[in-house]
């Protein structure tokens, strides 16, 4: 999706400066204005991305650059001093086990991402032939993904609950579960990111569907008079087709695992272990007014998934170069 | 995984044991995503003494027609102020980024200009740092301006770090031909005229596409609300959800409700912009 950008100016202007040239010599000494023509034409792209780069640079580098000075500060966020402490935040974050050990819980979440993935190829895969109630279907394993956080946190609060929706389920099946599904740090962090599972399957799902429906058909009609198998198809058609969208589940997925706030928060505040990276930088920043380990907290987790980032554009080079 | 001929039918088979368990996958996940939620619309039809004795969840309401739980939610849980601090935020983030984010992709595909690599280099970068990460000191910026507690504080923030949707225009912009702009350029039409007259027109199915993206995050999002407007007055649907968990503790009957009364909105607008919503998620995550 390359394309050389912009030979829309030198071609188009040719007429109009020839026109502009006539008029000149009626008015003004050519020189001022021919300036004052090129000047505006010069700071017409910059007229339209001075609101957006404004914001940009506000709401995005500059808090990265103040965050980054931050974490070498003893700041509570609020009182006008601040000293310079050097990298003592990172010390600290480093030596105390139990602000590392949240990353632990990134894990399950790590988990979880896997059996999202895997569910939805192979939902996408089946969709993407002719079945019957097949708009059904797919509407049915996306939605969730268009629901409200909060509500699907409230959702399987009570779903988890003693005697709610999972143990009656069970009970039909002989188990009679009095499990405490968010009682204990495993089942608790299994829970939660079952919940995530539920929730995000459908996005990669609709992702998914996309790419095998760009395959352009006669391959499958060409590989079905060749006598291919159904799974030869997968793999040989479908699997390289959607790689480039495999690529970028997969480091959303772990960028997202790393990220995780908004389900624990809602249904655990954090608690029985629960308590994810993001959850304790918000805790440091805003409850404990410790805005400089906050940030040193910060800085790690961007430096962590940048590198991610990082290393899975060499692994995985991207075909097409985006903006331009 | 045996499946049935791709989008063309030859003669129909007797269904083989591929096809049925193919069905019956489909049937387990239907469920597995339904049932939590259905449980959730039966218990808000439930009285409290219904949902306190302790009968199970599947159980079916007493009365069907049991709607009390969704008043008691509706105005105890302050859902009508709610739901107008959300229209507001995202009347004017909708618009805005829509503005933002066609501006940006007109003037980076359509002009030659000095730092041009620089500048997409900024909006490439920023797609790369997750907004999370960020938020401590994004927050004193936010503060530093006044804004902390005021409903522009969101506002800003959705529209100054949407670069998905500044993706999803420049990818249509490179669509539109350039000998259209230079056919108006002839006539006599300046870059401004070009945009506001021609562009911005064309540019119709990507703004229906940010629109609609924009609009469900931003209607669901939870993190940014509940840190920039703790008031209680300022909250939007996410955050007054939240708060039911104080008040009403473990009246699940109306928190139920409340649940309810937020995941309607939603499922309305999925039902009528299906189509729309797929291809929008589609185009947006993977640029």
């Amino acid at each position: 999706m390359t394309k050389t950008v912009s030979t829309a100016s030198p071609p188009a202007q040719a007429p109009l400066s020839g026109r502009a040239e006539k008029r000149r010599s009626r008015h003004e000494a050519p020189g001022e204005r021919s300036w004052r023509r090129n000047a505006l034409r010069r700071a017409t792209p910059w007229l339209f991305l001075l609101v957006p780069l404004a914001l940009l640079v506000t709401f995005t580098y500059v808090p990265v650059g103040n965050m980054i000075y931050y974490s070498f500060t003893d700041w509570d966020g609020i009182s006008p001093d601040r000293n310079f402490v050097g990298a003592e935040n990172y010390t600290e974050l480093f030596t105390r086990p139990e602000l590392f050990r949240v990353f632990a819980v990134s894990l399950y979440y790590l988990a979880a991402s896997a059996v999202q993935i895997a569910i939805a190829l192979f939902f996408a895969t089946v969709l993407s032939f002719d079945l019957r109630f097949r708009n059904l279907f797919k509407g049915i394993l996306f939605f969730p993904y268009l629901i409200n956080g909060v509500a699907i946190g409230f959702v399987f609060l009570y779903f988890f609950q003693d005697g709610g929706t999972l143990d009656s389920v069970l009970s039909w099946f002989g188990a009679n579960s009095d499990h405490a599904w968010l009682g204990s740090p495993e089942s608790a962090n299994t829970s939660l990111a079952g919940v995530s599972v539920w929730r995000f399957t459908g996005l990669n799902f609709v992702l998914f569907l996309g790419a095998i429906q760009s395959i352009p058909g006669e391959l499958y009609e060409a590989a079905q008079l060749d006598g291919a198998s159904r799974w030869q198809q997968f793999r040989n058609i479908i699997a390289p087709g959607i790689r480039p969208v495999l690529s970028l589940s997969v480091i959303l997925a772990i960028s997202g695992s790393l990220a995780v706030f908004e389900i624990p928060y809602i249904m655990t505040t954090g608690a029985t272990g629960t308590s994810t990276f993001v959850i304790q930088t918000v805790k440091l920043a805003f409850q404990f007014n410790k805005t400089g380990l906050a940030s040193a907290c910060a800085v790690v987790l961007l430096a962590i998934i940048l590198l991610i980032t990082w290393i899975q554009r060499r692994l995985v080079p991207d075909e097409r170069v985006d903006l331009v | 995984m045996t499946i049935t001929a791709p989008t063309r039918q030859r003669t129909r088979r007797r269904p083989g044991l591929g096809t049925v368990l193919t069905y019956l996958s489909l049937i387990v996940a239907s469920l597995v995503v339904l049932l939590p939620l259905a449980v959730v619309f039966l218990t808000s039809l439930k009285s409290y003494g219904e949902v306190s004795e302790g009968q199970g969840a599947l159980t079916l309401p007493h009365d069907w027609l049991n709607f009390s739980n969704y008043v008691t939610a509706f105005n105890d849980g302050h859902m009508l102020m709610a739901f107008g601090n959300t229209a507001f935020i995202l009347l004017f983030s909708i618009t805005g980024t829509v503005l933002i984010g066609s501006m940006t992709a007109y003037a980076i595909d359509r002009f030659d200009f000095r730092f041009k690599k620089l500048v997409m280099a900024l909006f490439l970068i920023a797609t790369l740092v997750p907004g999370v990460t960020t938020q401590v000191a994004t927050f004193q910026v936010i503060n530093s301006f006044g804004l902390f507690d005021t409903r522009w504080a969101p506002i800003l923030l959705y529209m100054g770090t949407d670069i998905v949707s500044i993706y999803i225009f420049l990818q249509f912009i490179r669509g539109i031909p350039v000998s259209v702009d230079e056919a108006a350029r002839l006539d006599g039409a300046n870059a401004f005229t070009i945009y506001r007259k021609i562009i911005f027109p064309l540019l119709k199915p990507a703004i229906a596409t940010v629109v609609i993206i924009k609009g469900i995050t931003t209607y669901n999002d939870f993190y940014i609300p509940f840190l920039y407007m703790p008031s209680e007055n300022l909250g939007t649907i996410s955050t007054a959800l939240f708060r039911f968990k104080g008040p009403f503790g473990a009246h699940w009957e109306t928190i139920s409700a409340g649940a309810v009364l937020v995941i309607v909105p939603t499922l309305l607008v999925f039902l009528f912009l299906q189509r729309y919503i797929y291809n929008g998620f589609a185009q947006g995550a993977t640029k």
